[in-house]
């Protein structure tokens, strides 16, 4: 007498798809990103030195473009007239036009306080100022009255920290002068305060020129951790970071854009001839 | 500039290597045909012996090329370049295997009767030979025209080894006492069917190399 019971036909744990749902799913096409900034024939001018000529890009949301290029080349003075930085620079001047969600930042009327809200800017130099921690990244939100309460203040401070990477850093230490925060930390709490404002564009000049290797790994994983809810523009010049954290990769020339495209291209196969030579360090 | 000049003569360092290795394959190719046709066992025994120079030079080249990487980073067309020669180093380090077994098949068969029958394999190793050196050319100047012309030559090979092949069957159904023998024959024709398709890697390589174009699986 068999002491083995029955066997019986398991029934699969997921319930069979129905015939029709077994068809290959077709291949969705990625949706092409929007156009966040949208540059055309943009010429800018320190008194009659022109520095830009006839620059026209567009660059999408949510992703990093970096501007390379040889010193003098203008890729900062480009970055600065994407929130009318170079405003305050006597006798400079822009021509053509720069737009932002598909409105021109040169318009009359603009008000750049706004503009540079939605555009926030990094610089090379951290420039915490001497002010705790927590008033650093408080005092965006202050000035444009975007906190409901203290206790809302409190909160969008932490978010804003902690975005920045620095909050586990910082935490137990709020009040304490952002000055005595190292390089590195300096310049993730500056980039607390750009991000605390709930900017769109986060404009970064040579961001980690002036960090340590650790403290730059830190910068560049946080710019490709921002990417997805920001747009991000960086200028650099070290060409290895450019390549580390961007989608798209600029090259200016002499005050001209030679050659954009993707980072990948540019640092592989540069169409053009002179990107190839700067990237190889054949020139600059 | 200082940095660049360094790296230009790494280059040309890795180019000079690969150049050596290249020509290194190539003889030890070339002998391994002589040893087979000539029934020169001698001379095969010396291509088994002299493998170890081709995979010590076959180290040094990858080792240039995970040092130009770690410490120049190169970019762009020299990125291209290093990474082709780091692609083709084992491609040349296979076909001098494929060489040696060449030899070792010469020497078995160098103990055997020779064929009645002459099989054209010389000349089919004389082909992939000159592809091989065709290749090799190109790369060196990067020519990818040049490149292109010795991928269309595959076909030819083809074509002779799909001849041998059929030769070698026909031999060995109307004489089974030249079965072993013809067998060892076939796969040294194979050997140098294998060791062509290892040259249009290389020319594929060599318009990534100039073009950036990746042609390989293209058709």
């Amino acid at each position: 007498m068999s002491v083995l019971t029955p066997m019986t036909v398991p029934k699969p744990l997921v319930p069979e798809a129905p015939a029709e749902q077994l068809s290959p799913p077709e291949r969705k096409q990625p949706a092409a990103p929007e156009v966040k900034v949208s540059v055309r024939n943009l010429n800018f001018f320190y008194g009659h030195v022109p520095a830009l000529h006839n620059i026209s890009l567009s660059i999408p949301e949510r992703l990093v473009m970096a501007f390379i290029g040889p010193s003098g080349c203008g890729k900062s003075t480009f970055l600065r007239t994407l929130n009318r930085m170079n405003d305050t620079i006597p006798g400079a001047r822009a021509k053509g036009e720069v737009l932002i969600d598909g409105h021109d930042i040169y318009a009359p009327g603009t008000d750049v306080v706004e503009l540079r809200r939605k555009v926030g800017m990094v610089f090379q130099k951290s420039n915490p100022f001497p002010k705790s921690i927590f008033d650093n990244v408080a005092y965006g939100l202050r000035i444009n009255r975007m906190a409901a309460s203290k206790a809302d203040l409190s909160e969008r401070v932490e978010k804003a920290l902690s975005d920045a990477a620095l909050w586990p850093e910082v935490k137990d230490r709020l009040k304490t002068s952002a000055l005595g925060l190292s390089g590195g930390q300096q310049q993730r709490l500056c980039i607390a305060r750009a991000l605390a404002v709930r900017p769109e564009v986060i404009l970064m000049d040579e961001p980690a020129s002036a960090l340590d290797p650790i403290a730059t790994q830190k910068i560049e994983e946080l710019i490709v951790k921002l990417k997805k809810d920001y747009t991000i523009i960086i200028v650099t010049h070290n060409m290895q970071q450019a390549a580390r954290v961007s989608d798209q990769t600029a090259f200016f020339w002499l005050g001209k854009l030679v050659e954009v495209n993707s980072t990948e291209k540019i640092f592989t196969a540069p169409h053009e001839k002179l990107t190839e030579d700067y990237i190889t360090g054949r020139f600059g | 500039m200082e940095l660049h000049r360094l790296l230009d003569r790494e280059l040309d360092a890795l180019r000079d290597r690969l150049l050596l290795l290249g020509g290194e394959t190539e003889t030890a190719l070339r002998r391994a045909i002589y040893a087979l046709a000539e029934r020169d066992s001698a001379t095969a025994r010396a291509v088994l012996d002299e493998d170890d120079a081709i995979d010590t030079l076959e180290v040094e080249i990858d080792r240039l090329c995970v040092d130009i990487i770690a410490l120049r980073q190169p970019a762009a067309r020299d990125l291209r370049f290093v990474i082709s020669v780091a692609k083709i180093t084992p491609i040349l380090e296979r076909i001098a295997d494929h060489a040696c077994n060449i030899a070792r098949a010469a020497i078995d068969l160098n103990d055997e009767p020779q064929l009645k029958t002459y099989v054209d394999l010389p000349g089919m190793a004389d082909h992939a030979a000159a592809m091989l050196r065709a290749a090799l050319d190109a790369f060196t100047s990067n020519n990818p025209e040049a490149a292109r012309g010795v991928i269309a030559r595959d076909d030819e090979i083809d074509e002779i080894y799909n001849r041998i092949f059929h030769d070698l069957i026909d031999l060995m159904t109307g004489d089974p006492t030249t079965t072993t023998r013809a067998a060892r024959l076939l796969f040294v024709a194979k050997h140098i069917e294998r060791i062509a398709d290892y040259a249009t890697d290389i020319c594929e390589l060599t318009v990534y190399m100039t073009e950036a174009k990746f042609i390989k699986h293209s058709n």
